[in-house]
């Protein structure tokens, strides 16, 4: 049992519920309370114990019910005992002899596998099964690649090429019972083949989620599939979370700044000036707030997309958040991003501005007419876009006024620094005004530039 | 205490809470019996008024133990949660003491002396005479053991959870000018949460982690017969039955158990027989909180009674 407990950590594991070694301690001591007789109490104990939120609790009740989902060989057996007796009676006996007369077929010589499977044992070879699997370390499969791997290993411990070399030597003596035994085998590769793909599905789900998240996360954003753009979005929300996590914990952080000279001297003017008591400054932070400025003409729009999804999931971070979205006309999208689901939205503004050319110098002229007034000293104006703008009049003027009236200028590219500057792209003109100008392709370079606007207010 | 009840299984638990007129379910019993077997606090979270608090008063009428709540705010600290010093007593002891000092130093003719003298004396200034327990320190003093309930832990401050941490997995703490003071008898421990935040994982793992969701039909009934005394069985189907029909509206602040039962009262004083859109309708506010949740779910009345009415014939 406490073999198989610990396979159920592993499983567990591999669900995404994090099993400290102490946790399992305490579901040890559990399950020795409350015993495995009973399979409810048994799930609730270890529910208990080992899950630590509502999401773990649903994701580790769907593992113990994998999990257990083996069949037990003990009632199996009860049930493959009754059916034998149930046939017994109703068939008449010579059937039953006949069966028996089956059975007494000379089956010495064989190996133990043949024999297993001829004799029809269920019982005997789930056993074996789960005893190779053991062999094997099924529990440390983590890519679907690997089935055939595990399959062949399992079936190797579990004697194959004795059963091989049984049924070449059984078809020239005895080509029946060779036809069974390979009947046999072939249920046997199928009994293989599902324990693997249970095995996969226990131990390697959060490797293989690990591994795709890995690749999403890598990919880039302009270019990710159809199907894709849901996968990406669940990435992009963890992603929120994560920083949220990170950032929205108030931390406690020296704010004593310099020595606060004229205070200290009025303070302490009953001392004639000797400094008793000092005064310091207080260093000031500021919440963050920002306006981000997003180009959603064709090749960018995605991005745009999956950014404005970002720094709109950052509420408790960010509580000031102003979004523009452009192509060649400026409107604030602030309003719709909040209402409305992220798919909604993105259609909305899509149908708004979206797929023009883009024309950076009228969206920033849109900008100065209508929206100067909401950039302060505190705010960090983000602006994502590839800078290609046709040609237009770039009026990086403009980008010059609003850096110098907000905090920071950071510019998002999702370009590669190698095509800044080259066909239209104002790139390097611009770039003059910013603070920062960085790539932003992937899910994880959003993160990072995201992370780090965010870390400057800490 | 004598007639401390060992619960001895699961069922035990669920009838002594159920004779408190606590209606739990398996997993709530198990919790139960398993945070007595391996003294372990147990983390009960789940939306607002489905029994979290009402679990430890449970637990402490049926095993007939005293009690002892900590209701956590934000800015709560030890001061008020563990110990506080009394300092007026203080004040008054170093008092009396300048007053004897000439006896206690009585002698000494160096100061070098005196010092030696004053330090032979023996220190009450820090001594168990001048701690005034708060709760938590109180709980680990009752002989008897007790249930301890930190109710609303979300609502702390994340410093506060760390200063538990020592109380929750060995039942000791550290005042540090005494040493260490463990429970005479381990308190049986219940934090609730309502998910306003997240707790940290230092406190997660010292904990069991029970959720109390929105119970199932059967099971609120029964809550209900045992709260409300003079329902009518068919009444008391018709409503339960429309309360998990407004359940699953998208509502502001769904309505839990304890509005149930609130709901449940208010039906029997104004002596409803059955279910019917005119009484309804006039009490929705004891159970919505909301007037926009009100609004939505008032134009539905009619066809959620009629679904409870048709799953009450069925059911």
């Amino acid at each position: 049992m406490r073999e198989n407990l610990h396979r159920f950590f592993r499983a567990a594991r591999g669900a995404g519920v994090r099993v400290s070694p102490a946790e399992s301690i305490d579901a040890m001591r559990a399950v020795a309370q409350v015993g495995v007789s009973d399979r409810a109490i048994l799930r609730d104990a270890l529910l208990l114990t080992l899950a630590k939120s509502q999401d773990e609790k649903l994701a580790l009740g769907d593992c113990f019910d994998l999990f257990f989902s083996q069949p037990e060989p003990r009632q199996e057996q009860a049930e493959a005992d009754s059916e034998d007796a149930a046939q017994g009676t109703d068939q008449s006996p010579s059937s039953g002899a006949a069966s028996e007369a089956a059975g007494r077929e000379p089956t010495e010589g064989l190996g133990p596998l043949a024999q297993m499977l001829l004799s029809q044992d269920r019982n005997a070879i789930a056993a074996a099964i789960a005893s190779a699997a053991g062999a094997a370390s099924l529990s440390d499969i983590r890519y679907s690649t690997q089935r055939g791997i595990f399959s062949s290993r399992i079936l190797d411990a579990m004697g194959l090429q004795r059963l091989r070399d049984d049924l070449d030597a059984l078809t020239a003596t005895n080509p029946s019972l060779a036809e069974r035994l390979r009947a046999g085998l072939d249920a046997l590769r199928e009994a293989v083949r599902d324990t693997v793909s249970q095995g996969l599905a226990l131990y390697a789900r959060e490797e293989a989620e690990n591994l795709r998240n890995d690749i999403l996360r890598n990919a880039p954003l302009a270019r990710i599939e159809r199907r894709q753009v849901e996968e990406m979005r669940a990435l992009i929300r963890k992603i929120a979370r994560r920083l949220r996590e990170r950032f929205s914990k108030p931390r406690k952080r020296q704010r004593r700044g310099h020595l606060d000279v004229r205070r200290t001297l009025r303070r302490n003017a009953a001392w004639g000036g000797v400094p008793f008591l000092t005064a310091w400054k207080r260093k000031h932070r500021d919440r963050p707030k920002i306006v981000a400025l997003c180009d959603v003409s064709g090749s960018v729009a995605q991005v745009s997309d999956f950014f404005l999804l970002l720094i709109h999931s950052l509420h408790e971070v960010v509580d000031d958040v102003r979004s523009f979205a452009f192509s060649s006309h400026l409107i604030e999208v602030s309003d719709i991003l909040e209402t409305k689901s992220p798919e909604d939205a993105m259609q909305e503004i899509m149908s708004k501005v979206g797929f023009g050319s883009s024309d950076y110098g009228s969206a920033l002229v849109d900008f100065e007419k209508e929206f100067m007034s909401t950039l302060t000293p505190q705010t960090t104006v983000i602006v994502l876009g590839d800078a290609r703008s046709n040609n237009l009049d770039p009026r990086a003027d403009i980008l010059r006024r609003i850096s110098e009236r907000s905090k920071r200028l950071v510019w998002l590219n999702p370009e590669g620094r190698l095509a800044w500057g080259f066909g239209d792209s104002e790139m390097p003109r611009y770039a003059t005004f910013c603070s920062v100008v960085r790539q932003c392709a992937t899910a994880q370079q959003l993160e990072r530039a995201v992370s780090d606007i965010v870390a400057t207010y800490q | 205490m004598a007639d401390q009840k060992a619960s001895t299984s699961i069922e035990a638990v669920e009838s002594g809470l159920a004779a408190q007129g606590y209606i739990a379910s398996r997993q709530i019993a198990t919790a139960v019996y398993l945070s007595q077997q391996i003294e372990k606090p147990i983390l009960v979270e789940g939306p607002a008024g489905v029994g979290k608090t009402e679990l430890a008063k449970a637990i402490a009428a049926w095993r007939g133990m005293k009690m002892i709540r900590l209701q956590c705010y934000e800015g709560l600290d030890e001061a008020k949660a563990l110990y506080e010093w009394k300092y007026a007593k203080q004040l008054l002891y170093t008092q009396i003491l300048k007053d004897k000092l000439g006896e206690v130093l009585g002698g000494a003719q160096t100061l070098h002396a005196a010092l030696d003298q004053l330090h032979d004396f023996g220190d009450v200034f820090f001594s168990k005479e001048f701690v005034e327990p708060r709760p938590l320190l109180q709980a680990l003093e009752q002989p008897g053991g007790c249930v301890l309930l930190i109710d609303e832990i979300d609502k702390s401050d994340a410093e506060f959870e760390s200063l538990l941490l020592e109380i929750l997995s060995d039942f000791q703490v550290t005042i540090p000018e005494l040493g260490t003071v463990s429970a005479i008898t381990p308190p049986t421990v219940i934090l609730t949460s309502n998910s306003e935040r997240d707790l940290g994982d230092a406190l997660k793992r010292r904990c069991l982690h029970l959720h109390i969701g929105f119970p199932e039909q059967r099971l609120e009934e029964r809550i209900v017969e045992s709260r409300v005394h003079g329902i009518s069985q068919t009444l008391r189907r018709q409503m339960v039955g429309f309360i998990h029909e407004i359940r699953s509206l998208d509502l502001k602040k769904l309505p839990s158990v304890s509005e149930t039962i609130d709901w449940a009262r208010v039906l029997v004083l104004l002596q409803a027989s059955e279910l019917d859109t005119e009484i309804v309708k006039d009490t929705l506010n004891v159970l919505l909180k909301y007037e926009a949740d009100i609004e939505a779910a008032a134009p539905q009345v009619t066809t959620f009674i009629a679904k409870a009415a048709r799953s009450n014939v069925f059911g």
